[in-house]
């Protein structure tokens, strides 16, 4: 799982308010550098994403090198670099993804996050 | 890269090894997925540098063709495990990179601005669970920021196109072309060794938010 997966997935138990996002067990992580660094493409998701929930899980994965913030001008060279890294190469293969309101884990299995509801959840 | 070659190589994907009735699981031919993905890039763009999201991906056909066909980023959402399992071994077959997530894509809840930008599909007809197409339906109108790509059997056609219109926040809903989807027998109560039925490819646009 990637962190642009992450950046989608929320808790969906019923009655849950606080589903978003999801915070990040890692137990392990592969980092895979073979993806394409297309600089339109990671402006237009710049726009899209949700920064904190990325700088977070990027560091639960043992990626800190994002900054707190996103530029707000230009968008620097390195910079994009480090969110393309952050985004699109670091993969979560073995831990959970974990509710922040009911504590509830999600786990992530051979890289698949399992957000099946047990019955009484939903 | 050309649609016969394409096709070709969707042809060496493998697929469900015990295909599970209730959740309507069949495979989606190279003929089929190798037309669909190929005109939604060629036609309308919608593919190539695209975040593309394939739900009910079973074993990961649609998803296959799409990172093929260079998407930006595939995610493929399904509920059943061991397809998930033959996914992943099918990307890993052809080198291409497919995030998968298991899940009841009628309950989940993906937030995000409109991260996802197309969503291709080849969902259950809705012959075991009804009402199960529309529901897939429903689930991608709300996810696809630009087009939604979707499989229906022809004799829904009118039902389909007045709940997309009125119903699910589409701008259109348009029948690219109507197919023939080559049903092997998969399951015993088949009685026919092979039967085709007629299934229109849509194309669905959602109504900016």
């Amino acid at each position: 799982m990637r962190l642009i997966v992450h950046n989608m997935l929320t808790c969906n138990i019923k009655g849950v308010v606080n589903k978003f996002p999801l915070r990040i067990e890692a137990e392990k992580v592969v980092i895979k550098k073979e993806v394409d660094f297309n600089t339109d493409f990671l402006r237009h998701m710049l726009a899209k994403i949700e920064w904190k929930a990325l700088v977070d899980g990027a560091r639960s994965m043992g990626y800190t090198e994002l900054p707190d913030h996103a530029p707000e001008a230009e968008e620097s060279y390195s910079f994009l670099k480090k969110f393309h890294h952050a985004l699109l190469e670091l993969h979560l293969e073995e831990g959970s993804l974990v509710c922040q309101e009911t504590g509830r884990k999600f786990p992530v299995e051979k890289g698949v996050p399992n957000m099946l509801l047990h019955e009484d959840e939903v | 890269m050309k649609l016969k070659q394409l096709e070709g190589l969707l042809g060496d994907l493998q697929q469900f090894s015990n295909p599970n009735v209730e959740l309507e699981q069949y495979p989606t031919g190279p003929h089929i997925a190798s037309r669909m993905l190929f005109t939604a890039e060629n036609s309308y763009g919608d593919i190539t540098d695209k975040v593309v999201a394939d739900f009910g991906c079973g074993c990961g056909t649609l998803s296959t063709a799409a990172s093929l066909l260079d998407a930006a980023c595939v995610i493929g959402y399904d509920i059943d495990l061991q397809s998930l399992e033959t996914a992943t071994l099918n990307a890993e077959e052809l080198e291409v990179e497919i995030d998968l997530v298991q899940c009841d894509i009628t309950k989940l809840e993906l937030k995000g601005h409109q991260i996802v930008d197309t969503v291709v599909m080849n969902p259950p007809f809705g012959t075991r669970k009804k009402g199960a197409d529309m529901e897939f339906l429903s689930a991608a109108m709300k996810v696809a920021s630009q087009a939604v790509y979707s499989l229906h059997k022809t004799s829904t056609r009118e039902h389909i196109k007045r709940a997309a219109l009125r119903d699910f926040n589409a701008k259109s809903a348009e029948v690219i072309c109507e197919l023939r989807y080559d049903l092997p027998k998969l399951y015993k109560f088949h009685k026919r060794k092979e039967v085709d039925i007629a299934v229109d490819l849509w194309r669905f646009e959602p109504r900016q938010n």
